[in-house]
Parts: C-alpha cells; sequence; structure tokens
C-alpha cells in the first residue's frame, strides 16, 4: 500500500529561504503531517513544523498544502495523485518565524481588544436559563480552534500588513458576533466592531467560510449579521432617532480593555 | 548569566490546559501578580481534546444526584484508593466551578428547562456531565482563556521550563528557553504551579498530544516532591485503531453514554460477560434491562457498556485476544444501529466528523473500530488535598500531574472538573503563601548556569544518538512491557531497557541551531519521559496485585491489604526509590456512604 512521497517543504527563517525536496516513504490512511514527522525523524531532526492533537482539535498545524490553507492533520495524502509532488508552505499572512513555524501574535494581539463577556446577574436562585435553539447561534461559533486559516486566506490582511493595524480579521468577527448574539450578554459592541475592529472592510467574498476546518458559516452566520446589526445602530434613521429622543446614546457603550501596563 | 532574561512574579503557572489557567485566574483573583508559561501556543493544551464534559453533581436532570453519591462513584472507581478529602471536595465544589464557567461565557447544552444539561457517563451513577456536543474541553479551555486576556494575565507561549530553581528547601523559580528563539529564561518566583498535564507520549498508543512528556512530574522529583500513585495508567477503551496513523486517538465515552454499546465479531455485546463481583449488584445483566435504562434509572441499572474505563479496556483487550476482534484488532463500537442519524450528528458532531474524515467511517451508518489507547497517568505529585502543595515548600500541583484524586482508576468526566476545582485551589494557596513571605527567596547564579549547561548539552555532541529513534524506541518498551497487562518478568526486562536509554540519553545531539528545534525541543524531554517511565514501572512491578489501571497477569486478584497502602517515588541521587506508606484513611462519616 506504501509508496514515496515527493514533497517540497519550505524552509528558512525570517531572512529567506527555499522550497526543499524530499522524497519520504507514506502508508495508507496518512495525512500530511504524517509524512512531515517521517522527514524529521529521519532526514531532517530541526524541520520546524507546529503541531499538538493531530486530531483536528486543536488548530496547531495550519500549513498552505499546494496553495490552500489547511490543517496538516487532516489533510490525507489519498485526496492526492500517488506521482504528485506534494508542496507545503508557511502561512503567508504571518511571518516567518522558521520553516512552517509562523509568528501568529498578530491574533493575540487583537484578542486581547474585544471587550469581554458581560453578563447580566444571576436570578434569585442562582441559575441562568437558556434555550438550546438561542445558545447553538454562539455554539457553532465556538466550534472555532483558532487554526487562524480564516485570517491567512483573507485578502484584507494576506497580502496587506498595513490593515493589519485597523482590522481584525474573520476569526474575531465571529468573536463579535458570539458575544453580540449571546442571550446573557449586556454589552453593546457594535460600534467597536465597526471602528476598532473595521468590520467594514470585509466585503463577504466567503473565502474564510471556504477554508475553515470546523464548517462554521463564518460570512452568512456570523459577518453578515454583524454587519446589519452595525449598519441598524449607525445608520438606521429610525434607531437614530430613537437614540436622540430616548437618550440611548447615553447608554455605556462596551469600552476597549485598557492596554496592559509593561 | 547577567545576560539572561528575567522575570519575577509571586506566582509562576507552567502550564495552560484547564488547571494552569483555572489556577493563574484564582491567583490573580487573590491579588498575585501571576505568570503563566506553556509549551505551546495559548489555548492549544491537551484540555482541548477533552470530549465528554464535566461531571458535577448539579442535580440538572436527576434530583437525587448530590455530592455524596458524586463522591461515592468516584471512590469506586478508583477502587477506594483515591486520597478521600481530595475526592471530597472535588464532588463538593465541582458544580460551583462548572456555574461559574457560564458567568465566563461557556455556553453549555440546555435541558428543556433552560438549565446546564447533564449526560451519562460510565461509572456515574446518574446523568451528571455538563457537557458542549462532545467538544466540552475546547469550549472550557476557550473560557478560561478568554477569561484570563481579559484579566490581563501575562503569558509566555512556546516556552519550556527544563528545571526548578529553589533557594535551600524552598522553591525560588523555574528556568527554560523560548521555543522560538532557544534563548534561555529565568523566572523568580516563591510559588511554582504545576499544571503539566500528564505522560502518555511514553506509550506507541495514545490519545495524548506531543507536550505529554512527564514535565511536571520529573521537575517535581527532581525538586525533592514524591510522586503517588504511579503504577496507575488509564487506557481509555476506545481509541481509534484504523487507519494506522490515527490509531489511538480517542473516541469519546459519550458514544456509549448516549446509548452505542460494544460487540465482537460475533456481534455479541461482550461487556454482559466482563461484568465484576464489585458492581454486579449495580449493573443490568440483561440487554433488555440495559437498554430501558437510559430512559428509566430508577428501576433499570446501567449497561455493563459504562462500567468504569479499567473493566471495559480489560474487556476489550481479553476479546481481541480470543481473536473475536475487528478486522483492524479492535471491537465494534455501534451506534448506528441504536439512534438515528439525525441523534448522532448532534449529540457526537466532532466524533461524526473525525471518522468521516480521518477513516472514512460514517458512524451513523456504520459501527466504528475501537481499541484501548493509553489516555491518562492517575499518578501524580503528592499534595496537600486542600492547598495543592507538595512536599517542597512553595511547589504546588493542579490537574493530572497531581496524584490522589483518582485512586487506582479515573472516571470519565471527573478529569475537567478536578482541573477546575483543584486548579483554583492551589492557584489561591499559591497567592496566599506568596503573599505571606516576609522575605522574597532568591535564585542562585550557579544554578542558572547549571540549567543552561544542561539544556545546551546535546549541541555538543556529534555523531550520537537520534531522539526520535530514542522516543521511539521508549515507546516500544512502555508499550510491550508495562502496559495493560503487565508481569513481573516483562516489567523487570523494561527497567533493564530503561537503563540502557537512560544511558543512550546521554549521547542524544540535534543538527541545526536553537531557533524552533523540534529535534533539540525533544531531546530535553525525553530526559523527562524516562524518568516518569521508569517511576511508572518501579511502581508496577512493586505492587503485587491488580487494582484499577493496574493489572499484574502473575497477580490477577484485588488484594485487600494492598487497598491500604500507596506507592510513593522519590529521587536519591539519579536513583528512583519506590515506598510504602499508609493510604489516608477518611472519617466515619463517610464511610457510612459505602454500607
Amino acid at each position: 500500500m506504501g509508496y514515496d512521497l515527493k514533497m517540497k517543504v519550505w524552509r528558512g527563517d525570517a531572512t529567506g529561504g527555499d522550497l526543499v525536496d524530499y522524497t519520504v516513504p507514506v502508508e495508507e490512511g496518512e495525512v500530511v503531517l504524517d509524512a512531515l514527522h517521517r522527514i524529521q525523524a529521519t532526514q531532517s531532526g530541526d524541520l520546524a513544523v507546529r503541531w499538538n492533537c493531530k486530531a483536528g482539535k486543536c488548530g496547531s498545524c495550519s500549513t498552505e498544502i499546494n496553495g490552500k490553507p489547511r490543517l496538516a492533520c487532516m489533510t490525507r495524502l489519498s485526496t492526492f495523485e500517488e506521482g504528485e509532488t506534494v508542496t507545503v508552505t508557511p502561512l503567508r499572512t504571518f511571518p516567518v518565524v522558521r520553516d512552517l513555524v509562523t509568528d501568529v501574535s498578530y491574533n493575540y494581539r487583537v484578542a486581547e481588544t474585544v471587550p469581554a463577556f458581560a453578563p447580566e446577574p444571576r436570578p434569585a436562585d442562582g441559575q441562568y436559563r437558556m434555550q438550546q435553539v438561542d445558545v447553538e447561534r454562539g455554539q457553532e461559533f465556538r466550534k472555532c480552534i483558532e487554526c487562524f486559516l480564516c485570517q491567512d486566506v483573507c485578502h484584507v490582511i494576506r497580502d496587506h500588513e498595513e490593515n493589519k493595524q485597523s482590522f481584525s480579521g474573520p476569526r474575531f468577527f465571529l468573536r463579535y458576533a458570539e458575544l453580540e448574539m449571546h442571550p446573557l450578554d449586556t454589552n453593546d459592541r457594535r460600534a467597536l466592531a465597526r471602528e476598532q475592529a473595521g468590520i467594514g472592510l470585509c466585503n463577504i467574498t466567503k473565502c474564510c467560510t471556504d477554508v475553515c476546518p470546523e464548517g462554521i458559516h463564518i460570512t452568512d452566520n456570523a459577518i453578515i449579521p454583524m454587519k446589519e446589526r452595525v449598519v441598524d445602530r449607525s445608520f438606521d434613521p429610525v434607531t437614530w432617532l430613537g437614540r436622540k429622543i430616548f437618550r440611548r446614546d447615553q447608554l455605556p457603550e462596551a469600552q476597549v480593555p485598557q492596554a496592559r501596563a509593561e | 548569566m547577567a545576560d539572561i532574561e528575567r522575570h519575577s512574579f509571586d506566582v509562576l503557572v507552567v502550564g495552560a490546559g484547564g488547571a494552569g489557567l483555572r489556577a493563574a485566574i484564582a491567583a490573580h483573583d487573590a491579588g498575585a501578580k501571576v505568570g503563566i508559561v506553556c509549551k505551546s501556543l495559548l489555548g492549544k493544551a491537551h484540555t482541548v481534546m477533552a470530549e465528554g464534559g464535566i461531571a458535577a453533581a448539579m442535580a440538572n436532570v436527576w434530583k437525587e444526584d448530590n455530592w455524596k453519591v458524586h463522591f461515592r462513584d468516584t471512590m469506586r472507581g478508583g477502587k477506594m484508593l483515591n486520597h478521600w478529602r481530595m475526592a471530597q471536595l472535588h464532588a463538593q465544589e465541582a458544580p460551583d466551578r462548572v456555574r461559574e464557567l457560564e458567568e465566563w461565557g461557556a455556553l453549555f447544552d440546555r435541558t428543556p428547562d433552560g438549565l446546564i444539561s447533564q449526560r451519562d457517563f460510565g461509572g456515574h451513577r446518574y446523568a451528571r456531565l455538563a457537557h458542549v456536543g462532545d467538544r466540552t474541553g475546547l469550549e472550557l479551555i476557550r473560557t478560561l482563556q478568554q477569561r484570563a486576556v481579559a484579566l490581563g494575565i501575562e503569558v509566555f507561549m512556546e516556552a519550556t521550563i527544563t528545571r526548578l530553581l529553589k533557594d535551600g528547601d524552598r522553591i525560588a523559580g523555574a528556568f527554560g528557553y523560548w521555543r522560538e528563539s532557544g534563548r534561555f529564561v529565568a523566572f523568580e518566583a516563591p510559588s511554582v504551579v504545576l499544571a503539566t498535564g500528564g505522560i502518555g507520549k511514553s506509550y506507541k498508543v495514545t490519545s495524548n498530544s506531543w507536550e505529554y512528556t512527564g514535565d511536571g512530574h520529573a521537575l517535581a522529583l527532581e525538586a525533592g516532591a514524591s510522586l503517588v500513585n504511579m503504577e496507575f495508567v488509564q487506557f481509555h477503551p476506545t481509541g481509534m485503531v484504523w487507519p494506522p496513523s490515527v490509531k489511538g486517538i480517542l473516541v469519546t465515552e459519550s458514544v456509549r453514554g448516549d446509548g452505542g454499546v460494544l460487540r465482537n465479531s460475533e456481534g455479541r455485546r461482550f461487556m454482559f460477560d466482563y461484568i465484576p463481583e464489585f458492581f454486579k449488584a449495580e449493573t443490568a445483566d440483561s440487554e433488555e434491562e440495559a437498554d430501558r435504562w437510559y430512559e428509566d434509572k430508577t428501576n433499570n441499572r446501567r449497561p455493563p457498556e459504562l462500567l468504569p474505563r479499567d473493566e471495559v479496556a480489560r474487556a476489550i483487550n481479553a476479546e481481541v485476544k480470543a481473536g473475536r476482534g475487528s478486522p483492524h484488532g479492535g471491537v465494534f463500537l455501534d451506534i448506528a444501529s441504536r439512534r438515528t442519524p439525525e441523534y448522532i450528528r448532534r449529540r457526537l458532531p466532532s466524533m461524526y466528523h473525525q471518522f468521516k474524515e480521518l477513516a472514512d467511517v460514517d458512524i451513523t451508518a456504520e459501527p466504528m473500530e475501537v481499541g484501548p489507547t493509553c489516555h491518562y497517568v492517575m499518578g501524580g505529585v503528592a499534595v496537600d488535598p486542600d492547598t495543592g502543595e507538595s512536599a517542597v515548600q512553595g511547589l504546588y500541583a493542579a490537574g493530572e500531574v497531581a496524584g490522589g484524586m483518582h485512586g487506582a482508576n479515573r472516571l470519565g468526566g471527573n478529569s475537567l472538573s478536578d482541573l477546575l476545582v483543584f486548579g483554583r485551589r492551589t492557584g489561591l494557596n499559591a497567592a496566599y503563601a506568596a503573599a505571606r513571605l516576609k522575605q522574597r527567596p532568591a535564585i542562585s547564579e550557579d544554578d542558572v548556569r547549571a540549567a543552561s549547561e544542561h539544556a545546551l548539552a546535546p549541541f555538543g555532541i556529534e555523531g550520537g544518538e537520534n531522539p526520535y529513534t530514542v522516543q521511539h524506541d521508549l515507546q516500544e518498551v512502555m508499550h510491550n512491557l508495562v502496559g495493560i497487562i503487565r508481569t513481573a518478568g516483562e516489567m523487570e526486562q523494561a527497567l533493564t531497557d530503561l537503563a540502557s536509554l537512560r544511558e543512550r540519553i546521554t549521547r542524544l545531539s540535534v543538527e541545526g541551531h536553537r531557533q524552533y528545534n523540534p529535534g533539540w525541543h525533544l531531546a530535553l524531554d525525553l530526559r523527562n519521559m524516562l524518568r516518569v517511565s521508569e517511576c511508572i514501572a518501579r511502581a508496577a512491578l512493586e505492587r503485587t496485585e491488580s487494582r484499577g489501571g493496574h493489572t499484574r497477569d502473575d497477580f490477577p486478584a484485588t488484594d485487600d491489604s494492598w487497598g491500604k497502602i500507596n506507592l510513593h517515588c522519590r529521587l536519591d541521587g539519579e536513583a528512583v526509590g519506590v515506598t510504602h506508606e499508609p493510604l489516608p484513611q477518611m472519617p466515619d462519616d463517610l464511610r457510612e456512604l459505602f454500607n
């Protein structure tokens, strides 16, 4: 069943690098990460690749395989022809650390700017009550394994480093939507979604949805409803009037978390 | 060594899974300056892989449930070798820890009344596991991660601790390296919390991720603490067996909790043939009764598929050995013929996805092939039950790296609750202890220099052993000789083999440089894996009985005199010594629960 797989693996660091050819024996049922591990164990002990669970649950082994953002642990070799060369390169949107490992700290910095969940107080008996149907929307978004493939594929930041300052990316639109639709949350994050997270820059090409290994409908279920809510708040004349008359604009808005003291 | 990066904290937490994050949050809430160091990116720790749920007697589904029932189930599941006080605190505090997660944003599945839903699991009298489909661990870690970020807790991602630093007899800090750059970093901290998880990577077939190299176990040993119950290793009964590259990946116990059954190649529900005397009174003896139990728990007894994990794993092992296994050396786990496709996809979405993607199997239409996989170590750092402090002042442990809570066998669902209950307790107490100190301990420059030389050793050797080969050989030894079924002869052979592996790891060489070099990282982790493996083998050889996650072919019976003894491993120079110590005895009011 086994055969010799031809691979091209990008090797290098921040100063530059190249595709390196490898021929590695593989077995039936294996995935790209198995082949990379075999290279490590038998040919290049220092080949850098991030991974953890090897079961598609942690989102560590994100790479680009034949140009497509994929999890290396969930990409079966049987999806390629036997003679086909499999090319593995690091995520292009993030700076390379070494080989297939990139610096994804941008995502962790953005995470710090999302105002935290702020629930209403518990009822007298201490038990929050929510219906299954109401938690399911948020549950879909919370399936996110933070592989950052959606961030990688998003053209707003993929080739526009400068946009990273003003754009949070699909993973965090998901987070805004999750909090916004949480049955217990009391914050209003709509202004922030527009002004800080830059949701207006997204022009719903659905690339993020296409690459999501969890099959989350990022565009349809999170981004578009979130855009609608933002628009309602900012531009709907009735809402605008309501704010003026009922002084709704004096209700508290979610605050951006303070930058951490160094 | 003046040029080494340095940081100072009141509490340093090593590990960012459920226990580490919960400890850090608690320590922060207690006013301490807290830092977390973790080997992976934040949110990737092994907790993320937990599937079934968090065991807590919230009584949302069965009002008969309460902490005493949970306590009793836990002790019986652990074959009465648990530290009673840990099991008590765990059962009492778990419900509050679950509710707290909800306050921090977790979205659990709901009952029709809108409360947190609870599901059935092995060894639990009532449906007790709070869950989110079959991805509860992801929900738990994401919730704690987001809470920690919101509190501004400092996290050192992709950094590995290689040594604990002491000032005299007490903890003073820790030393490690950044994986990304290979540069060293020293932490000064009067309280260090180990939350490093388990040891599964010493075994060939395991559900554990690469991080599970027993770091905390080994660090604690080297600092002078003792490890308790190391002979007890849990083999989860249901891991994937095919294709080979996914062998060992977990298939959640929820499949059985939600109605799935085990069958051999003859189609027989063989678990009815393996009901031990200890559980006879509470286990169904016919398929009809077992099937009725899902709807009516008051008048029927539990299906034998939901016996504790050690029982089920041994039964599967025996069926395969007897030639009644599935084509790829496991048995069949069938839910397809018992529940509707819609139900299966809703309750077990990630299992559906996992089998579809990795094995081309549609679990709503055909049975899965499953077999035992190394899943969890019951043994760990011996700690004070209330505070989590080890025998070394200032050194704490919580979660899988701590020992005692689960005795000889852990019940499913009790791990996530363990992380939360003892993570919090340990974090609080580590913070209080740091605050009480009049004078902060200091780390010694000599120790820092020695630690850095130790870490760099593999770069100084050319043409030595390949760390990947040594790891492979270690996994073979542990799998073949100290696995599910053990005998004295095999374990003596294992100790001989481990001694030669120990000699080989002094000659490891790594290629390349210090920047993100997995070969080097493995070379350093291997030292820990070997130490822990030796503890398991020595303790397992010493315990001449079978109990829970320790089965001796040469001593198949459970022996009451061993039921009063804990084995402790300590380091004496480079040698691992094993001592017998009395099992702490529970007070009479708790003992009455077992009459």
